[in-house]
């Protein structure tokens, strides 16, 4: 049975994940993300961790594609791209040679790892009743695990304030804009006698 | 899977009567979803007409409660057209995308059942104990705020995928004002989860079993942002910017026809109907209520659940026939300037308290120090929005001024 499911939601996130890369149109590859983050919040079930999957779902398929989504449409880049122009010389080989780096370091890490896949002790044990998912998570991150919380919460607000910040128009001084203007009124009409 | 664990069908083995009750289960709400969305429908059209002093739909049957019935009928024999600019993969996937969520979020939703006297909510159905709802997985409630997200791609892609510019704008704004009040509902049931201690739907219910609901157990507040929220999540006015007719022909939808039309309108009357059953669940105790007749016992969760859902239907119909639809910076002000600090101040409070109770602090202590904190915060917060105010209006003078200028 487990296999079954197993075999079933890779499918479904490895075709996912094909389709992201493959698919010509922005919001079709975003369509094809939610697909392989539905696998995976599967996988997450079938894990019994129940809490996890719901998150998966609601933070990832509910929040970051759908805002992929709004500002592709929003943006008006929702047509298919052109494949053929390589904006920077050279960067497709080296993008060949660094994912396969990448997967030989992860391969390396996964077979040559201590006690398990990652090696940490947490990640390879149970965590108890799938009914209490969400207490036996909660307390483990806000006790033993509460300093890396803390920065991964300071780390997004400064995220949102570097967006704010790099939002707003930088406004100028009254005085300046207006000479300026004038400046610019002055040439302007120099110009244009210039052109008669 | 443990996922439906909870229910004690599913705790012994599954065999083929535990199938078939299962399948009855899932049968029963789906008929009755769809019998309902077919009166509501009705229900909304002439309570309206009521408050508009007209007589509404009258010829089909009874005081014209077959006009919905009539209505689809024509809907399935229209034309069923595609846009010629349209994406049509996307363009025939959108309303299963709105309709579906609509469907599975209703399954978590404890219709019935007797929870008082320490009763667990069962019900024996051809001898299996049974909970009166589809599913009660561990993560309940959780599952509605993820299927709601979904359905957000539904109104997203029908727009999109339309290739014409008003179900684009319909749909920007749809999803922008879906994403902005999530939170707000997210964070209100948030609160509703620390009185409960479980996430569970029919864990939250039995926890309200004696006249404890979690309207008076969390300070009122979390209900109407819940409401508030809930309504501007469901698209409905005044909060229907969405489809303001008059601005954007008829919104997301505006190139659909036939079938496809009338399962976004099915998709929009079902979350409606869902909203309701959701915030009667979290806030009003679900089926709880008092037994008046002990030998027809199991009727009364139902009908008291019936009761509480149709007070929520006539709000909200009510809300349609007499406010008016909110200006655009109005609806995103509402959502991130006021219902998102205020949930999420009440939230921190509920939690003060919570933690006041564990420690045995003095409750007379922590709220009034909680209220002063979080006035304190409110006025940071108001003095903030002024000052960006201010300052976006002055430069809003230069903008004025320097165009001025140019000509």
């Amino acid at each position: 049975m487990e296999t079954v499911v197993f075999l079933i939601s890779a499918a479904v996130i490895l075709s996912g994940a094909l389709g992201v890369i493959f698919s010509k149109n922005p919001v079709h590859s975003a369509l094809f993300m939610v697909q392989t983050l539905f696998g995976v919040a599967v996988l997450f079930i079938l894990l019994e961790a129940t809490f996890l999957a719901a998150i998966q779902v609601i933070v990832y398929a509910g929040a970051i594609v759908i805002l992929f989504v709004f500002v592709i449409t929003l943006l008006g880049v929702d047509r298919a791209e052109d494949l053929q122009v390589e904006p920077i010389s050279g960067q497709r080989p080296l993008a060949v040679v660094l994912g396969a780096s990448i997967f030989g370091i992860i391969l390396t890490v996964l077979i040559a790892g201590v006690g398990g896949p990652t090696g940490v002790r947490e990640a390879n044990t149970s965590i108890g009743d799938a009914n209490d998912n969400t207490r036996i998570l909660g307390e483990a991150l806000f006790s033993t695990k509460v300093f890396s919380v803390e920065l991964t919460a300071l780390l997004l607000t400064v995220a949102v304030v570097g967006a704010v910040v790099l939002s707003t128009r930088p406004t100028k001084p009254l005085i300046s804009t207006l000479e300026e203007h004038q400046n610019d009124a002055v040439e302007d009409e120099l110009e244009e006698k210039g052109g008669e | 899977m443990m996922i439906i664990a909870s229910d004690p069908l599913l705790s012994s083995d599954i065999g083929f009567s535990v199938v078939a009750v299962m399948l009855l289960k899932v049968v029963l709400a789906f008929a009755l979803l769809m019998i309902s969305v077919l009166l509501v429908i009705w229900f909304e059209r002439k309570v309206v007409a009521d408050m508009h002093n007209r007589v509404g739909p009258s010829l089909a049957g009874p005081w014209g409660i077959l006009q919905t019935l009539a209505d689809g009928i024509k809907l399935f024999f229209k034309e069923d057209l595609l846009p010629a600019r349209a994406d049509r993969v996307v363009f025939r996937l959108a309303p299963y995308l709105s309709l579906v969520p609509a469907f599975l979020s209703f399954a978590i939703v404890p219709i019935g059942g007797d929870f008082t006297n320490g009763g667990d909510g069962t019900v024996s159905i051809f001898g299996h104990r049974t909970l009166l709802q589809v599913a009660d997985p561990p993560v309940g409630i959780l599952l509605f705020l993820a299927l709601s997200s979904i359905a957000v791609y539904g109104v997203m892609l029908a727009g999109w995928s339309s290739g014409s510019k008003y179900p684009l704008l319909g749909s920007v704004r749809a999803s922008a004002q879906m994403i902005s009040y999530e939170a707000a509902l997210g964070l209100s049931m948030a609160t509703v989860f620390l009185s409960s201690g479980t996430l569970s739907t029919s864990g939250i219910v039995s926890g309200q079993a004696t006249w404890n609901w979690n309207l008076v157990a969390t300070g009122v507040i979390p209900f109407v942002i819940f409401v508030i929220a809930g309504t501007a999540e469901l698209n409905r006015p005044p909060f229907d910017l969405v489809e303001a007719e008059q601005e954007l022909v008829g919104g997301f939808h505006t190139e659909y026809s036939s079938i496809r039309f009338a399962l976004f309108f099915l998709a929009e009357f079902m979350n409606m109907i869902t909203m309701s059953a959701i915030a009667v669940t979290l806030f009003l105790g679900g089926p709880n209520g008092p037994i008046l007749i002990k030998q027809i016992s199991w009727v009364w969760p139902i009908l008291w659940f019936f009761l509480k859902v149709m007070a929520f239907l006539f709000t909200f119909v009510w809300l349609r026939a007499t406010l008016p639809r909110l200006r655009y910076d109005q609806l995103m002000d509402l959502g991130w300037k006021l219902l998102i600090p205020a949930s999420l101040g009440w939230f921190l409070l509920i939690a003060a308290l919570n933690i006041g109770e564990d420690r045995g602090w003095s409750t007379f202590l922590v709220v009034p120090i909680g209220l002063v904190i979080l006035s304190l915060a409110a006025l940071l917060l108001s003095g903030a929005i002024k000052k960006a105010k201010d300052s976006n209006l002055h430069a809003a003078d230069l903008s004025e001024i320097s165009e001025g200028m140019d000509q």
